[in-house]
């Protein structure tokens, strides 16, 4: 398999997923079950091809990229945003930040937990 | 110039240029500055682009005519992380339970403080709907938006904005808060902040960036299941 050969496994994965997603009508998107199919792919082939494994990290090493123009979309917004400043702004620093504190706090215990059962 | 601008503006390759242009020396910036969070790419990106097409009078339509093939990576780029989560299959399965676990607890809890915060400030109705569902991936979250009374697009910015609270400060909490563990930080960072979050896992380290992406996946589940009923009970 080569980068070309890569690049089509991921776009019919996600062609897989979309297709799945809108016949079934399901809540998830495309490329989230387009994710899963070449998972359950990978684990069923026992093994990853190195060029797939350079072409994901690739892709994978600028995935930040990716967000801007979306993100751009801010400027639509502008006036909305601006006028109910307050609450936007505490549900999106606190409200993240609530959620990464008990998201990693409940994992971390419950990882103790087992470690210590185990011991 | 009056003859040259024109050209540049109708052209989409100008501003598929200007994002990629924008974006490097962001990230050349962010580098310089020892990877300080604040000096997010994403952050300075999306703020020195806004500020250009404001004040050139571009609108938003016509920047995204020619920024949309990055957008469109985003699809493929979201399958591909199904490699760093397969390298980890092992340490997945070991802590399935606690995985399961977290990000439940993570779920609800940014469903109950976007809904909380919103409420007890006093944004809208429809602010408040648009919020609820901010913690994850875009076309998951306007789908959610929309069926409770959101204003989708408004969501999706919403969504980018929360990616880059988590990426800019979800490091400096979890150090604060002790959570060391690579898999908890990596889920934290994808139940809270999605794609952005994950870019910034990765950055991290390969173990905190599959369990990031997993996280961002099962969190868009989750979510779309939980909020209608959240919503109901709780707003009416």
């Amino acid at each position: 398999m080569n980068v070309l050969g890569s690049i089509t496994v991921l776009l019919v994965c996600q062609l897989i997923g979309e297709t799945i997603a809108k016949v079934f009508t399901l809540p998830v998107p495309g490329p989230v079950i387009g994710m899963v199919l070449l998972f359950l792919g990978l684990v069923i082939r026992r093994g990853l091809p190195t060029d797939l494994d350079k072409t994901a990290t690739f892709l994978l090493s600028q995935l930040s990229l990716l967000f801007i123009p979306a993100g751009v979309g801010v400027v639509v917004h502008a006036k909305l945003i601006a006028s109910e400043w307050l609450p936007i702004s505490a549900a999106l620093v606190l409200g993240t930040a609530i959620t990464i504190a008990v998201t990693g706090l409940t994992m971390t215990a419950l990882l103790k937990l087992r470690k210590g059962s185990r011991q | 110039m009056n003859a040259v601008w024109p050209q540049l503006a109708a052209n989409p390759l100008t501003w598929l240029t200007l994002t990629l242009v924008v974006y490097q020396a962001a990230h050349w910036l962010w580098r310089r500055g020892r990877m300080n969070p604040l000096l997010n790419p994403v952050l300075l990106s999306i703020a020195t682009i806004s500020a250009i097409l404001t004040l050139t009078g571009i609108d938003y339509a016509r920047y995204f005519s020619g920024a949309h093939l990055l957008h469109f990576l985003l699809g493929p780029a979201t399958v591909a992380l199904a490699i760093p989560l397969y390298r980890q299959l092992g340490q997945l399965l070991r802590s399935v339970w606690a995985l399961a676990a977290g990000l439940l607890a993570g779920s609800v809890a940014a469903i109950l403080a976007s809904l909380a915060l919103g409420w007890g400030l006093g944004a809208s109705r429809q602010t408040i709907m648009s919020l609820a569902p901010k913690s994850v991936t875009s076309p998951i979250a306007m789908g959610i938006a929309e069926q409770i009374g959101g204003l989708p697009s408004l969501t999706a910015v919403l969504v980018i904005l929360t990616g880059i609270a988590g990426a800019v400060g979800g490091g400096w909490l979890l150090d604060r808060l002790h959570v060391h563990d690579d898999r908890a930080r990596g889920v934290a960072m994808g139940t809270a902040a999605h794609g952005i979050g994950t870019a910034r896992a990765l950055q991290m380290g390969e173990v905190t960036g599959a369990f990031s992406g997993l996280a961002m996946g099962l969190n868009g589940i989750a979510t779309a299941l939980l909020t209608p009923v959240l919503v109901k009970w709780l707003m009416g």
